[in-house]
């Protein structure tokens, strides 16, 4: 399997080709709590490193969700309207949401990979 | 929930329970507090199904003796204390000049005194004020070392039943003080979650006892603040400080049921002139039920507008309903547009979201009859 990079905001990105496939962590979905709702960005979407991707709904509050790369939205994980909660069950895995085809594949080298991630986790605990 | 005051947090007497329990501990309202075990929506639907345990110690106890004090704080509060016969409870609200809300509270009438239990967030304001106006013969006696427990859930009357024989001919609304394993509790049947329960005060010695003792029972799970916010707003049950505050009245939240027709005719409460105007007039505006259509979950503060996008009102509680399974709300709507579907707008994140007005609660109450 390809491999994971992450970001300060708690997303993860997994690379194959130039197409990158975008989740929350683990970590962030056990802070947000219950998912009850994604709003998805549109297939088709420029978005920029950075730039707000989406919006992750938990019972208790609305967290966006960023773009980790600058690219275009070249597929969104439909699975999550009916079961927003794979979100909860599947953070790294199903309840992936966007891929993006990326337009710089050099913005993954500064990001963390698993171990840093880790560490990064631990340091904000 | 967020706590922007530097003073450290308060912990209740069950804080070591919550943290065997596994609680996620958030800061509210001064207090360090369990927002939840092991999810909200999974600690909402028990309570719906079976009975859940919630630390509710954060909130102000307080107790003024005298047989007569419930005539001098009639003067504070809309409703009928005088009439509240020993071991009743009434749910009251403290009002100022302006006939805004001062607080929402509970009143038990033990025979030669009483019970205040009041908003965590407004305990100093509520206290303060009450302390301002009571008649001198009263002393109100702050309990700030006391637990308080609410069991909540359509098995909590066999639970209850099973720990204190004597709770069985309880009914909603009333008091009595009764042993559970030897400790001393004053039990209430009531709560905030629109399920049939109880709520018990402990010295906060007693309370871990206590709560373990509930826990144990095979229907009992913990639950936390997360669950309560859910069940209340299922339930159409007010917020302080979302859903009312100083600047709604009672009519216009749709309490006007807590003023009954001797306090109607007589008045003489703070702000009766306001109240019982808009009681005869109608006010301007209505709290009402929101229902949203589709997912996204609106929150407290987003506008409501008209289907041509004019302002009509603003949401004051939002979430997501478990019970329900998608997202409501309360908020105050101009009375135009209060009754039930009428179609409206909220504003989430700039975009409209159509939803509309429904009559409260979401979820029926469930209350012992």
């Amino acid at each position: 399997m390809a491999k994971m990079h992450f970001t300060n905001e708690h997303e993860w990105i997994r690379v194959d080709g130039d197409i990158g496939t975008v989740g929350i962590t683990d970590y962030a979905q056990e802070q947000l709590g219950d998912v009850v709702f994604v709003e998805l960005p549109e297939v088709g979407a420029q978005l920029e490193q950075g730039g707000e991707a989406g919006v992750v709904e938990s019972v208790k509050a609305a967290s966006e969700v960023y773009a980790p790369v600058t690219g275009e939205v070249v597929e969104v994980n439909e699975d999550l309207a009916d079961a927003p909660d794979k979100v909860n069950g599947a953070a790294q895995t199903d309840g992936w949401f966007f891929k993006i085809k990326l337009s710089d594949p050099t913005q993954l080298d500064p990001m963390m990979d698993a171990a840093a991630y880790a560490k990064y986790v631990e340091s904000l605990q | 929930m967020t706590d922007a005051s530097s003073q450290p947090l308060i912990q209740t007497p069950l804080h070591g329970l919550h943290r065997r329990h596994g609680a996620k501990l958030v800061p509210f309202a001064g207090y360090e507090m369990p927002l939840q075990y092991t999810g909200i929506i999974a600690e909402h639907l028990h309570t719906r199904d079976q009975a859940s345990l919630f630390d509710v110690s954060h909130m102000g106890q307080a107790f003024i003796r005298g047989e007569d004090a419930a005539a001098s704080l009639e003067k504070l509060v809309v409703g009928d204390l005088q009439g509240l016969s020993a071991g009743s409870v009434r749910y009251t609200l403290l009002t100022n000049e302006e006939g805004g809300i001062i607080d929402d509270l509970m009143v038990i009438q033990g025979g030669y005194y009483l019970v205040l239990v009041v908003n965590a967030s407004r305990k100093e304001v509520d206290f303060a004020h009450i302390r301002e106006h009571l008649a001198p013969d009263y002393d109100l006696e702050i309990w700030d070392d006391r637990a308080l427990l609410a069991l909540q859930g359509p098995m909590a009357a066999a639970i209850m039943a099973r720990l204190a024989p004597a709770s069985r001919h309880m009914m909603f609304m009333s008091m009595e003080n009764l042993k559970i394993d030897d400790i001393r509790c004053g039990v209430t049947r009531s709560g905030y979650t629109g399920e049939d329960g109880y709520e018990i005060t402990v010295p906060a010695d007693d309370a871990e006892e206590l709560a373990e003792t509930l826990l144990a029972e095979p229907e009992v799970l913990p639950a936390g603040l997360g669950a309560r916010d859910t069940l209340r707003l299922e339930a159409g049950l007010c917020l302080y400080g979302n859903d009312i505050d100083e600047t709604t009245t009672p009519v216009e939240a749709g309490l006007s049921w807590t003023i009954n027709k001797r306090r109607r005719e007589d008045g003489g409460f703070p702000g009766d002139g306001v109240i019982l105007r808009q009681l005869a007039e109608g006010p301007t505006r209505r709290r009402v039920g929101i229902w949203i259509d589709g997912k996204a979950v609106a929150r407290a503060g987003n506008d409501i507008t008209d289907g041509s996008g004019r302002p009509v009102g603003v949401l004051t509680s939002g979430g997501f309903g478990p019970s329900v399974g998608g997202p409501i709300g309360m908020g105050y709507v101009d009375v135009d547009h209060a009754a039930a579907e009428t179609p409206v707008n909220v504003i989430v994140r700039g975009k409209p979201i159509s939803a509309h007005v429904t009559k409260l609660p979401f979820v029926a109450h469930r209350y012992a009859k």
